[in-house]
């Protein structure tokens, strides 16, 4: 089992290959389009993290002693962004994902989606992420 | 005419790239940017006769009193108002609807009705629920058609004795629909309603006379006109203005303090409490002078022309929506691009250097009536270019590409 910032080292090697920003769109627009879709139940109102301009659903389970994390979203960017993070948080341990950074977020030149004036979700989206964990951290202790 | 060499070179800001790319400014509705003359008069005021006005007998206070009663002269000769204290300066056109706003609540009585259109801004709609919650007043909503066009048939019959205020964007900032207010006002006043006219999206388009139009109210904001953010006007006629309680109370804006009453001073002062934003009433003022020097006319015919090209370049792109086809519209254009979502547009255009405005643009209820998430929306100023219209399409086609 890697670990999160072993994930993170990887897509950043993933991302070293690509030579312009369209390349890294192209590609994050690919992983948007294949995220794994949030069950049809977890789309609802209780499960939205509100963005003035894109949506995030967002839910997460225990598995065991890890936080499965399913999400969603209405715009493809946004989604793919989603998967990077889903890639890098879910199938984890609590403690580690409470203690984790999102410092690789800007190593992939993608620091403007996570600014709280693009107000798409993604930054209130790891905050949420966060919560979760604290709040299954209790429970399993 | 507008010679655009000339014209561009008067924004500093303008000349620079963006991810490697020219900085294209679609976002004028937003904040339009600022001449350097504007910034020449911010600067000389902080380098030269910064000091508070209204107080000292010194030299750089009396200097600083005129140039910033000289600013209240310019804006109220540029929309004809008939006295400058009628000119409040504010921080901005939502500070001066809640002005107005918090100025009714001793006015309002319990079933009053304030009548709305389905097309305002944020700004518009809260301070007017506010003022509906603390008197008991009663918010109606007059309806817009498909075409982004309020229904005026509609307004009128829901027009009353009842009816205490009637509250309209001049031009609505998602659309760019500009309202026939000649007809609101001659319709609220046959009611004896007074009309509050949101000006953020006019002013900087198109002259507007205030004492030929018989306007009660009108606010703007200083930072879509070409001048510095923070900044803005209220309008209203004397009597009116008199007539609202005041909100806030502080220095200057007193004639007489004991522990047991004050006095209030006159107009404009009591709606002026405290230090204002003395560099950015100047620039404000200097901002109207700049744009009357190229003349809002020539701004008007220009401004038009780049929204009828860009109109019809737009739709050439395959399953382009244009939200908003009134007549008479200003130099804004939504639309969204099939079921792409407008964020994931807007992230591509600003990697080719080019800013736009995407989502409800606060003006949620009226992208709820299109049942849409937003829209992407471009807004021009007489500073841009077709040749960046083409470049905007360009980089549409592009973007639609990659996200299809």
């Amino acid at each position: 089992m890697k670990t999160i910032s072993e994930i993170q080292q990887e897509i950043i090697e993933e991302f070293n290959i690509f030579s312009d920003w369209t390349q890294r769109y192209e590609y994050i627009i690919e992983l948007g389009k294949s995220l794994t879709l949030i069950n049809k139940k977890y789309k609802i109102d209780n499960y939205l993290i509100s963005g003035c301009q894109s949506k995030v659903w967002l839910n997460a389970e225990l598995v065991g002693n890890k936080i499965i994390y399913t999400a969603d979203s209405d715009a493809i960017i946004t989604k793919g962004i989603i998967a990077i993070l889903l890639r890098v948080f879910s199938n984890q341990h609590p403690s580690n994902i409470i203690d984790a950074n999102t410092d690789f977020i800007d190593v992939l030149g993608l620091k403007e989606h996570l600014s709280p004036t693009r107000a798409n979700g993604l930054s209130s989206m790891i905050k949420q992420i966060k919560m979760y964990a604290i709040a299954f951290r209790t429970k399993l202790a | 005419m507008i010679n655009i060499q000339k014209i561009r070179a008067d924004f500093p800001i303008l000349n620079q790239k963006i991810n490697g790319k020219e900085l294209i400014y679609f976002d004028n509705a937003a904040t339009s940017q600022t001449p350097q003359i504007v910034i020449d008069k911010i600067s000389n005021y902080y380098l030269g006769y910064n000091s508070n006005i209204h107080r000292g007998v010194h030299f750089l206070s009396q200097k600083a009193t005129e140039a910033y009663e000289n600013a209240r002269k310019t804006i109220q000769l540029h929309f004809n108002a008939s006295r400058p204290y009628e000119i409040i300066f504010t921080s901005g056109a939502t500070h001066s609807i809640n002005i107005i706003a918090l100025g009714y609540t001793k006015i309002l009585k319990k079933g009053d009705e304030i009548i709305i259109s389905e097309m305002e801004h944020h700004s518009n709609i809260v301070p007017w629920q506010m003022l509906c919650e603390r008197t008991g007043a009663i918010l109606k909503i007059a309806p817009i058609n498909e075409d982004g066009v309020l229904v005026l048939d509609k307004f009128k019959s829901m027009c009353s004795k009842k009816t205490k205020l009637v509250v309209i964007t001049h031009v609505s900032n998602a659309l760019g629909t500009v309202n026939p207010i000649e007809s609101i006002l001659s319709i609220s006043h046959s009611f004896n309603a007074k009309v509050i006219i949101d000006g953020a999206q006019a002013a900087p388009h198109f002259k507007i006379d205030f004492q030929a139009l018989d306007i009660d109210y009108y606010v703007a904001s200083s930072h879509k006109l070409y001048g510095p953010t923070g900044v803005g006007m209220l309008y209203g006629k004397e009597r009116l203005l008199n007539e609202l309680s005041l909100y806030h109370g502080g220095g200057e804006m007193i004639h007489q303090v004991t522990f047991k009453k004050t006095t209030y001073a006159e107009l404009p002062h009591k709606f002026e409490p405290g230090t204002p934003n003395i560099a950015g009433v100047i620039g404000f003022g200097e901002a109207i002078n700049y744009t009357n020097s190229i003349g809002l006319n020539n701004i008007n015919s220009y401004e038009k022309e780049l929204m009828e090209y860009a109109t019809k370049e737009l739709d050439k792109i395959k399953d382009l929506k244009i939200y908003g086809k009134a007549k008479d519209k200003t130099a804004i254009i939504s639309f969204n691009i099939g079921k792409l979502h407008p964020y994931d547009l807007g992230a591509i255009l600003d990697k080719f250097g080019i800013a736009v405005r995407t989502g409800h643009h606060c003006a949620q209820p009226i992208i709820d009536y299109y049942k849409i998430p937003g829209t992407i929306r471009v807004s021009f100023s007489f500073y841009n270019t077709k040749e960046e219209i083409d470049i905007m399409v360009d980089s549409l086609i592009r973007a639609t590409k990659m996200l299809q």
